[in-house]
């Protein structure tokens, strides 16, 4: 497979959040704005990309049955740097996301990808496949995010598009996330149906 | 390179290897972020401090006074002063009876008791609801629903419901107790130091 195609599988062709449905937690979770989508979307991709890497670097002299396990730690371990770091230089991106970051650790999206990719190929196709399953799902993320915003509070991005009070504060509370998803995923098989 | 084999002896060797380098991993980048971290709550706190109380020139930080309510809950106070001059405290309040529990303000006291701002730091209530308390009660153009200016001491702070002199947030009675609960208990630990 060439680089760009494993790129491009992720952010398309098997979209974590939309094709696989893989992650919902954070997803739904999380995308209370677009910006907070945008932000958790980055953070596990980072940590996607750099446990693919490490994964696939380590594979060969990590048993077969304490993998699992040695897969989790190197993850909490990109995990707690990310959240250090957030913590450290991006304060209000934590106040809103705090709690969900260390939840990537048990995202299934990054071990799904160790276990199902990085085991089997090479470093540098592992750090493409993290590379592009993360930007899918930070795109997936952001794309939820602002739909639930633009129709709850009548923001993207927090630019106001039209004034609040028209708002459905359902899409910005939990059952929202549930149905914009829906929809969503709706919209999307349909596209695919055609293609 | 041929896959190692899942005997004891490995499985052990290596799990042990991973944890001891992710461990050394992290214990480097907690202390290269320890500092950064530290500075950017105390920032956090001297912004609040600065948004919520009258001008000061002294460091309410060096300054502050713990003060325990009745009921045992310690409520940290910074004095703020101009010239020697007590102007007015901001202090550090919260309550447990949010609609998610935990709510931390910051409630800036001039010195004739009265409410000059106050910050929302930590919340978990309901966004679009009970997230609103940052904007709702420092609304000046709207008196019944403002804090500003009032004094617990002499106003009733409670919810119009409860037959106080502050409107609630639409939809949100139960933040509202609990933001004007915590701003009581802030002007209770603090009342002690504006009467000297």
């Amino acid at each position: 497979m060439s680089k760009i195609k494993i790129l491009t599988n992720g952010l398309v062709k098997e979209n974590p959040v939309f094709v696989l449905l893989l992650g919902m937690c954070p997803t739904l979770g999380t995308t209370s704005s677009a910006i907070n989508g945008l932000g958790m979307g980055l953070a596990t991709a980072f940590v996607l990309m750099c446990s693919n890497f490490v994964v696939s670097l380590v594979k060969n002299i990590i048993p077969d049955k304490v993998r699992i396990p040695a897969f989790i730690v190197i993850i909490a371990t990109f995990v707690t740097i990310v959240q250090f770091c957030m913590q450290a230089y991006l304060p209000s991106l934590y106040d809103s996301l705090g709690l969900f970051i260390p939840l990537i650790v048990v995202n299934c999206v990054v071990l799904g990808r160790a276990e199902s990719f990085a085991a089997k190929n090479s470093p540098v196709d592992s750090i493409f496949d993290g590379l592009g399953m993360g930007l899918g799902f930070a795109l997936a993320l952001t794309i939820l995010g602002g739909v639930r915003e633009f129709l709850g509070t009548g923001r993207i991005f927090d630019i106001a598009i039209y004034p609040e009070s028209y708002g459905a504060l359902v899409f910005v509370l939990a059952p929202g996330a549930f149905i914009a998803l829906g929809y969503l995923i709706a919209v999307i098989n349909k596209l695919k149906a055609k293609n | 390179m041929a896959k190692l084999e899942s005997s004891f002896k490995n499985m052990v060797l290596v799990l042990t290897a991973i944890t001891c380098i992710a461990a050394a991993a992290l214990a480097g980048v907690y202390e290269l972020t320890k500092e950064p971290i530290n500075q950017s709550n105390l920032a956090k706190q001297i912004n609040a401090i600065k948004a919520v109380c009258p001008p000061f020139d002294n460091d309410p930080m060096a300054d502050k006074i713990e003060s325990k309510l009745p009921d045992g809950s310690i409520i940290t106070i910074y004095p703020a002063k101009e010239g020697g001059k007590f102007v007015g405290a901001a202090v550090e309040t919260y309550t447990m009876k949010g609609f998610s529990g935990y709510i931390k303000l910051m409630v800036g006291f001039n010195a004739d008791g009265s409410i000059n701002n106050y910050a929302v730091l930590q919340h978990a209530e309901t966004p679009g609801l009970g997230s609103k308390m940052q904007e709702w009660f420092s609304n000046t153009d709207k008196p019944s629903q403002s804090i500003i200016g009032k004094n617990p001491g002499v106003n009733k702070l409670t919810v119009s419901k409860d037959g106080g002199e502050v409107d609630a947030i639409t939809a949100a009675t139960i933040s509202s107790r609990a933001f004007l609960d915590a701003v009581q208990r802030g002007y209770d630990a603090v009342k002690d130091q504006l009467k000297q």
